[in-house]
């Protein structure tokens, strides 16, 4: 190689550290984190039951429950990524689709408070097990925040699936999905607590 | 010596270049190129910038919650302070990371707008004064290098254009399900907010 190569190669290798202002893996962090709850069944069915029951309840559990979940959701993800550790995570997660699921099926309506602190207390759970998992190399924030996206747009869908419940057979249909989740829920905790 | 240690020139320039390579300082932040100059590059700044497209929304949630009297006076001080904030960070800037505070600044942002909070117009005005001091130093100490202070202008323009669209959609809207849906976009933004806190301070 000349030295003028030689050059060239070194100046090409001379900023080691670019500091670029534009963020790396915007877009890849974005997608991951949307795509995250989805990938989980167990995630899926308790936070389309979240949104089921806050059809159930009607105003203001609607959407008093899918505002309240996201941020304590997000405050269970920021506890484990300060080290703070919740026992039994994945039997937590499972027992929140059980106790929802129930709660749907049997048309539960407690205080919108009482409402409030039960999807309040299982978030903790779901944001623990699933707010950490970043792959390499893509944006915190942007992950972060189609997480958040996607467990609202599951809300979203189970409280569309619970506007059936206006109807007779509607009623009956939104109790049967309330059914489903629980059974699920029972499969999950099964699993948690066998493996 | 003779007989000795013999080394060519040239392997000689090549070790003493070897070390240089360790020793290379960092490149500086630089903005995106658009091809179309520096006030089209700072506007996309702002919108490749996710904490600050963030900030800007929940402010213009916020604003528009709080009603049209103070999403005006917030509509005029969040663009005046975005670039008097750019001209400080440009003037004095700096490498220190504040993604700490820029993070609280649009997590608090999205926790008042799902708390529908309605505090009295000083305070949101000073909120966003702050608010927009912070992003703006930040930008005007991450765009200093090759840049102007006409991409300033461009980061400021974005800033009013989008704060000026939302919260205006906002303001307009009656009470309902539209107005829910703006608190849960506030909880959203408020969540990833507390999440990327954990994310700095993991490291």
């Amino acid at each position: 190689m000349s030295r003028r190569g030689i050059v060239a190669v070194l100046l090409a290798l001379l900023p080691i550290v670019a500091i670029a202002h534009e963020e790396a893996g915007q877009a890849a962090g974005f997608v991951a984190g949307l795509v995250h709850p989805v990938s989980g069944a167990d995630h899926v069915v308790a936070m389309v039951a979240v949104g089921l029951w806050g059809a159930v309840l009607g105003p203001p559990a609607i959407w008093v429950l899918p505002v309240a979940f996201p941020l304590v959701m997000a405050l269970g993800g920021l506890m484990a990524l300060l080290g703070m550790q919740v026992p039994a995570v994945e039997v937590g997660i499972a027992l929140s689709a059980v106790v929802l699921g129930v709660m749907v099926l049997a048309e539960q309506r407690p205080p919108l408070a009482v409402a409030a602190a039960i999807v309040a207390f299982f978030a903790i759970f779901h944001g623990h097990a699933h707010g950490r998992e970043l792959p390499a190399g893509t944006s915190a924030l942007l992950y972060s925040l189609g997480f958040v996206i996607a467990t609202g747009l599951l809300h979203a869908a189970g409280i569309l699936l619970g506007v059936a419940h206006r109807w007779a057979a509607g009623r009956q249909l939104v109790r049967a999905a309330g059914a489903g989740v629980a059974l699920a829920g029972l499969i999950f905790l099964w699993r948690a607590v066998v493996t | 010596m003779a007989g000795g240690c013999h080394v060519k020139p040239r392997r000689v320039a090549a070790l003493l270049a070897a070390p240089a390579l360790l020793l290379a300082g960092p490149a500086h932040a630089h903005l995106v190129e658009t091809g179309f100059g520096a006030f089209y590059d700072g506007l996309a700044h702002v919108a490749l910038t996710p904490s600050d497209l963030l900030l800007i929304v929940g402010l213009a949630l916020f604003a528009g919650q709080c009603g049209a009297r103070t999403a005006r006076f917030a509509l005029f001080a969040l663009p005046l302070a975005w670039f008097v904030g750019g001209l400080l960070g440009a003037a004095f800037p700096t490498d220190a990371s504040l993604a700490v505070l820029t993070t609280l600044s649009f997590g608090v942002a999205g926790a008042l707008v799902a708390l529908n909070a309605r505090p009295p117009n000083g305070a949101v005005v000073a909120f966003v004064l702050v608010a927009g001091l912070l992003h703006g130093f930040v930008n005007g100490s991450t765009i200093v290098v090759g840049a102007s202070s006409l991409a300033l202008a461009g980061a400021t323009t974005a800033t009013f254009c989008l704060f000026a669209i939302l919260t205006a959609q906002v303001t307009a809207l009656s009470a309902g399900w539209t107005r829910i849906a703006v608190r849960v976009g506030g909880s959203w933004i408020a969540a990833a907010g507390l999440l990327m806190l954990g994310w700095l301070a993991r490291g």
